[in-house]
């Protein structure tokens, strides 16, 4: 009566295997509530936070929070489950660059090749103050009466 | 002195701001891809003539291979489809096939009616694959070197001039170098 029973042993494996990833399953679903939104409302603030700096790269000019384009919402799949996954912003946004480059990113980061760009209206401002002063001095050295 | 050159200077400027700007060769939407260089991301799904195989760029290592991502639903894939079949019976390199954002039974049919260029065609059921590969569009085709590198990626519909002028050059280099 030996044989049955070892056959027995790898189908209660399985079975238990089975209504584990059930369980593992429903636990994943219970983190999103009636309305698709995370139920941790921390997580669903970062969430809603990551998804308005990445740029939907499809229509550009739009974020994939406001998107309706599907890649848009297989990313925002990504970023909820990278979230629940307990991975940091730091994380979520290098996936998303190693894939897609800087350009997925609203706001770029602040390092060398960039610098122009965050440095482009504090030039502005100095070359217009120039400007001003310079308006400023000749006006002051002109006569009062014609 | 300075009256004159200052404006000059920035007339000149815009010119050349613009000139850039302005190229109608440029296509403003196509954004440089971060893969290249980088290790091709590995992918393992299903067959979309046959649910049961799998296709997996695992099996490629060592050799100069094309991936194309295309789907029934994108009407460049279509303009193209005439240029893959014929660049597939040159036998360069493999061509594999990303089927993105698709039905299976479309796909079939697309690739029964049309020809298929392709060696295999994976199945992206989820887009994930996709995601891993940076795609935004169809179509779209990466160039992988014998070291597993993506070399090239090219947005937009293949053509016979592009496979000449922008494929073939790059996969004799590589061969060469050993890659």
């Amino acid at each position: 009566m030996t044989a049955p029973h070892a056959r027995i042993w790898p189908v209660g494996i399985a079975l238990l295997l089975a209504a584990l990833s059930a369980f593992a399953q429903t636990d994943a679903a219970r983190s999103l509530d009636a309305n698709g939104q995370l139920q941790d409302p921390g997580l669903q603030l970062r969430f809603e936070n990551i998804t308005k700096e990445l740029r939907c790269l499809v229509c550009q000019n739009e974020s994939i929070a406001d998107s309706n384009v599907e890649l848009a919402s297989d990313l925002r799949r990504q970023v909820r489950e990278m979230l629940i996954a307990g991975q940091s912003d730091d994380a979520i946004f290098k996936f998303m660059t190693d894939r897609y480059g800087e350009f997925v990113r609203f706001g770029p980061p602040l390092e060398a090749k960039t610098l122009l760009i965050w440095g482009a209206p504090f030039i502005a401002l100095l070359l217009g103050a120039i400007i001003i002063y310079r308006v400023a001095r000749n006006r002051s050295r002109m006569p009062l009466d014609e | 002195m300075w009256k004159f050159l200052l404006p000059f200077a920035a007339f000149v400027a815009l010119v050349v701001l613009f000139a850039l700007g302005l190229n109608p060769n440029r296509d403003i939407h196509a954004l440089p891809s971060p893969l290249i260089g980088k290790p091709a991301p590995e992918f393992a799904l299903t067959d979309v003539m046959d649910a049961s195989k799998v296709v997996s760029n695992a099996t490629l290592k060592g050799q100069v291979y094309v991936l194309n991502v295309w789907g029934t639903w994108c009407v460049a894939c279509r303009q193209e489809h005439e240029a893959l079949l014929e660049i597939a019976q040159q036998h360069v390199v493999p061509i594999i096939g990303l089927d993105y954002m698709d039905e299976r039974d479309k796909a079939k049919q697309w690739l029964t009616q049309l020809g298929n260029p392709y060696n295999a065609v994976a199945f992206d059921t989820d887009g994930r694959t996709a995601i891993d590969w940076g795609v935004y569009g169809a179509p779209e085709t990466y160039l992988v070197d014998g070291k597993g590198r993506v070399i090239f990626k090219f947005i937009s519909p293949m053509t016979a001039d592009v496979w000449q002028h922008e494929f073939l050059p790059r996969i004799t280099a590589a061969r060469r170098s050993g890659a």
